[in-house]
């Protein structure tokens, strides 16, 4: 018998580790013949903290949201032998939004324990790199990777095995492969998740696109924000290294010789451009270089170098243990394969899916997530994060491929995708996401540096109810100017959020600009608030409350608020217990 | 070779050149404010975009190779739009002084808003006040006008190896500065000068010429005096006077090159106490003399040595401030006239 | 002095010299650590303060106009000392969309700062922080490692009100 605790970092941060302890005590205590494991996220964050229970007849049983009382409960009931009946079982609609998934990047999170390299091995892992390297010649394996259809997951789409042979084909005796971790999309955590959940499969698709490339040292750049995900790499690759799997002369065949090692970033969302990533790695400021050259032909120290993104590498073991076209079985005709997305936002139920390419927003949102948390009304979804757009409700069928997605003005992405409802105001959505790259600019070129600025300058001028008629033409002018001339692809997908939102939701930029109101009761500088005289009591609550003292009125009289006193604080909403304040 | 048409010419380029390379060999203008041909490739100010048939975006000439069937427009009205808004752009967070800057007539800036028209900016919003480092007597730091081209930076390590002053911070905050925001000195650089010569603005000026506008001098070129180097410039001469020097870029022996000798000490030509006759002493004291009588005087006293004690009891040093050509006469003097081998320079150490 | 290159500025002295060498000589001869130099030591002051900079320079060539460009671009790196708590608050799209806003302000009330500041009494540091990847728990903080998730502006004080109360 065995319980397995989910410990990936949102699993910790809804308390798996003091489940764990409860668990380890319980057990301790009833003498209970149970073994107690560790693995990475499942994907079901809503449900977190979350327990499996392995039967001696392999049979799984899932509890959910677990706590330190419940976990107590769970060895109880095992004991018993009614762990069935525990009120923290999995539902049944959990169950089904979880079948609807295909797992190929993520097929070992949340079933193995990451810190062993033995359950990986089990599982089907390093095979993969074995048949490489005994049975292929590097051009076989690129002409795989070819076959399979794979496309980079990091947001642009570039086809893998292009990349691949780009590196190889480059001159020069020494090439480097990089390993891009550096997620700082806010709002995505797919690479985080499966270096927590399966780092050898990161490892194991690394080594073998060093060996398609002809690379021998391979660093993987990953946020230093990502304590746990460092940790267990670190422990993965000195496993494997134990192994054989990284060192001289991998599987003794006399051809390849492959290492890895960990550079972590220091915080700038830009480094995840793969010319600044290179900057960064030789540690300069991460500003990014012109292209051409190309990384394949230029980069890390001047060498051919090849960079990818966590979830492509994930994706590289399964291809070449199972062939290319089992992974181009799965999704569409243009986009081959699998995607994960982080769900989160206004949803039910937030956390990663790993869906074939080809099912709809609408299956994910409604199908997978639960639909929009508190039943309000679904407005749109915003994908490939801040270089992204917002998809509104009339685009929900569009199917998950590079392709469509494109086509309705925002980006596959890395997979950020954020659920709004009727209460998020797209022009304070845009005014967020352009605030951030606006942060984040390395400051190298005139458009993204003073270009974005200008941008968050005017939409914050708008929610303030300052905006000027003339200033959405100017929006679009001045944002694609942006996208049109930025020296990188943080400039050049920066003006996105803005003018998806102005595409989709111009209404509510002329709401705002012209009849100065928010119709998502957003944007404080626009609310007014008021007292229904009919439902005040006279209560006096409101009034002492008022930081601006801009309430008056005496006991048991109808109260009123001096609008130009009002700062539009929220206070008075907040504390009437009558609902007799009214907010427009 | 590669072929590439601009603006409808067909041109024969080097393989290799870029295109604002292959624009300026053709006598066709491209604008720049970050481009230095001795410097690396920036491609930040994005002033010299052009436009590519075929290319999605709008390329920046600076960065981008010429290749075989290019179709390039240098002046399209994309093209000067966007020139149009990065010159506002850079504008709206610029101070508009330009009746009192120091680098007016003179200014990169200052010359494409004129040539695009760009009369005054139409974005408003946040402008960063930085302080002015006017605490060292020969350059001034202005990063109000700073627009961020880094040519200063790129110049300070790249030619002078010094590396003295980098980017500090990111995005619409970033700016050139010194190490914790120290005052430009000796102490962190040493004040050659290289930054302010290739500042596109006023960012960074020779305060020199403080009080002197570009068009009321006359250059007149010359060598350094200060060295063996060399190295060619120009004295700007203001009513007859040197007001300050400035790098001559076709020079053979330093191209735009100075050092903190050569760019800022012309003043000591004003000096008081400068010498500008022989002195020959006489009762202990010196006396003012002509040069026929101090040339007789020298000659005189070392045939005299040489006679009495032999010409090895002569020796001669000679001065760093010389140039190669007189300190080889100076050696050839003292071996072949004197014929001794005691000649030594006072740089040799 | 200054002619040699060195700057001058390498003999003030500096703390806990010996632990700042075992950071130095682990990245000897290794090209482009500044920054992993710049985390360790960080990780040793929990700032960067600018003596042991200039100490990194001397010893490692690195010009310290570099060292300051690197430092200052990162949000990693902080130039200034911290408080005993360090307040980071996410800024993720998940948190802004579900009240990380209404969090911030009412953090900022309750310690008097604005963000990226330090309290007089050195108790507390907000910093602002992209994404803590705990995007269900919306809105979230963390403190000294600890994830608080699902915060209303209430219950932001009265979390901070507890950490205060366990340092009197």
């Amino acid at each position: 018998m065995k319980l397995i605790v989910g410990q990936g970092s949102c699993g910790v941060a809804a308390g798996a580790v003091k489940v764990y302890k409860a668990l380890e005590e319980e057990i301790k205590n009833s003498s209970a013949d149970i073994e107690l494991g560790t693995t990475g996220c499942i994907g079901s964050c809503y449900l977190e903290p979350i327990v499996d229970f392995i039967d001696d007849a392999g049979e799984k049983t899932t509890f959910v949201t677990v706590d330190g009382e419940k976990a107590k409960e769970i060895v109880k009931d095992i004991v018993a032998g009614k762990a069935k009946e525990n009120e923290c079982i999995i539902g049944d609609e959990d169950v089904e939004a979880m079948a609807k998934q295909k797992r190929i990047s993520l097929r070992n999170c949340g079933i193995i324990n990451p810190e062993n390299i033995d359950e990986y091995i089990e599982a089907g892992g390093y095979k993969a790199i074995e048949r490489c390297i005994k049975e292929m010649t590097p051009e076989e394996v690129i002409e795989e990777v070819k076959v399979s259809g794979l496309r980079g997951r990091g947001g642009a789409g570039f086809p893998t095995w292009f990349k691949f042979n780009a590196a190889r084909q480059s001159p020069g005796d020494v090439k480097y492969l990089v390993c891009n971790a550096d997620e700082g999309d806010p709002g995505a955590f797919m690479d985080r998740s499966i270096i927590e959940g399966d780092p050898h499969a990161l490892i194991e698709g690394m080594i073998v696109a060093g060996y398609a490339i002809g690379a021998s040292e391979g660093i993987i750049y990953v946020r230093a924000e990502y304590p746990l995900a460092i940790k267990r790499l670190n422990i993965a690759m000195a496993q494997a290294r134990e192994k054989g799997y990284l060192g001289a002369d991998l599987f003794g065949e006399g051809k390849f010789n492959f290492d890895l090692r960990i550079k972590a970033g220091a915080g700038a969302f830009v480094c995840g451009e793969e010319t600044a990533l290179l900057e960064s790695l030789e540690g300069n400021r991460g500003m990014p270089r012109p292209k051409p050259p190309f990384p394949a032909q230029k980069g890390y120290w001047g060498k051919p170098t090849n960079i990818n993104n966590v979830e492509t590498f994930a994706n590289i073991p399964f291809i070449l243990a199972n062939g290319g076209e089992a992974f181009a079985a799965v999704g569409t005709e243009d986009s081959k394969g699998t995607k994960l997305f982080a769900l989160a936002g206004k949803i039910k139920k937030g956390g990663l899916v790993e869906v074939p390419m080809g099912m709809t927003i609408r299956e994910i949102i409604f199908g997978i997530g639960g639909g929009i948390a508190n039943d309000k009304k679904f407005k749109a979804v915003q994908m490939g994060g801040p270089s992204g757009g917002c998809i509104p409700a009339e685009f929900l069928d569009t199917p998950i491929d590079y392709k469509s997605i494109q086509e309705t003005g925002a980006i596959m992405g890395s997979g950020g995708m954020v659920v709004m409802d009727e209460t998020t105001c797209m022009v304070d959505m845009a005014k967020f996401f352009l605030d951030f790259t606006c942060k984040e600019s390395c400051g190298k070129c005139t458009p993204c540096r003073e270009g974005t600025k200008r941008m968050l300058e005017m939409l914050e001028r708008i929610t303030e109810g300052k905006g000027e008629p003339g200033d959405i033409e100017k929006l679009i002018d001045l944002g694609e100017f942006i996208k049109t001339t930025s020296l990188c692809g943080l400039g050049q997908t920066a003006p996105n959020p803005v003018l998806t939102t102005i595409k989709y939701f111009r209404d509510e930029y002329e709401a705002h600009i012209n009849d100065k109101k928010c119709p998502a009761k957003q944007c404080k500088e626009l609310l007014t608030y008021t007292i229904d005289p009919e439902k005040c009591t006279g209560c006096t609550i409101c009034a002492r409350n008022c930081p601006a003292s801009a309430i008056t009125g005496t006991l048991k009289e109808t109260h009123k608020i001096n609008q130009d006193l009002c700062i539009k604080c929220g206070k008075c909403y907040e504390v009437c217990r009558f609902g007799a304040v009214a907010v427009e | 070779m590669v072929t590439i048409t601009m603006n409808g010419k067909e041109i024969k380029a080097e393989k290799g050149k870029t295109i604002l390379e292959c624009a300026r060999e053709n006598n066709i203008y491209i604008p720049t404010l970050c481009y230095d041909e001795t410097l690396s490739i920036y491609g930040g100010c994005r002033l010299c975009v052009v436009e590519v048939e075929g290319a999605r975006n709008l390329v920046a000439s600076c960065t981008t190779e010429a290749t075989e069937g290019m179709v390039i427009q240098t002046e399209s009205e994309k093209v000067v739009k966007a020139r149009k808004n990065v010159i506002d752009l850079l504008l709206s967070n610029h101070p508009i002084d330009c009746l009192t800057c120091e680098k007016a007539g003179n200014c990169d800036l200052q010359d494409v808003a004129y040539r695009y028209g760009v009369r005054e900016p139409s974005y408003i919003g946040e402008v960063i006040e930085y302080a002015v480092d006017d605490a060292n007597p020969v350059i001034a730091r202005d990063p109000n006008k700073c627009i961020l081209c880094g040519k200063c930076v790129r110049v300070c390590d790249e030619i002078q190896v010094t590396h003295a002053i980098d980017f500090v911070d990111r995005g619409f905050g970033a700016t050139v500065g010194t190490p914790f925001n120290e005052p430009i000195s000796y102490e962190i650089c040493r004040l050659c000068g290289q930054c302010v010569s290739v500042c596109p603005t006023g960012a960074l000026t020779n305060r020199q010429f403080e009080g002197t506008r570009p068009w009321e001098v006359e250059k007149v070129t010359t060598t350094c005096s200060l060295c063996g180097v060399g190295c060619t410039y120009d004295l700007n001469v203001k009513d007859g006077r040197v007001v300050g020097v400035t790098p001559k870029p076709d020079s053979i022996v330093n191209g735009s090159s100075l050092c903190v000798k050569g760019r800022f000490h012309t003043d000591f030509a004003y000096s008081p106490d400068r010498i500008t006759t022989p002195l020959i002493k006489k009762d202990g004291e010196f006396v003012e003399a002509s040069w026929d009588e101090a040339l007789d005087f020298i000659a005189e006293k070392l045939n005299k040595i040489k006679a009495e004690d032999g010409p090895d009891a002569i020796a001669g040093l000679s001065s760093a401030r010389c140039t190669n050509e007189e300190n080889y006469l100076f050696q050839k003097m003292m071996k072949a006239a004197i014929g001794t081998n005691n000649v030594d320079h006072c740089a040799r150490t | 002095m200054a002619c040699c290159g060195c700057n001058g500025k390498g003999n003030v002295a500096v703390k806990d010299v010996d632990k700042l060498d075992e950071i130095l000589s682990k990245y000897e001869g290794i090209k482009g650590s500044l920054i992993s130099i710049l985390q360790d030591v960080q990780g040793l002051y929990e700032y960067l303060p600018e003596e042991a900079l200039n100490y990194v320079s001397e010893k490692t060539g690195i010009q310290r106009a570099k060292i300051y460009g690197v430092a200052t671009f990162y949000t990693q790196f902080r130039l200034d000392p911290v408080g005993k708590h360090v307040i980071l608050l996410c800024q993720g799209t998940a948190c802004h969309v579900n009240g990380a806003k209404a969090i911030e302000e009412a953090i900022c009330e309750e310690l008097g700062i604005s963000e990226g500041e330090t309290t007089e009494d050195g108790l507390f540091t907000l910093t602002n922080v992209a994404c803590l990847g705990c995007c269900s728990l919306s809105p979230v903080m963390m403190i000294d490692g600890e994830v608080f998730g699902k915060l209303t502006p209430k219950k932001a004080r009265e979390i901070l009100k507890e950490v205060k109360a366990s340092e009197e």
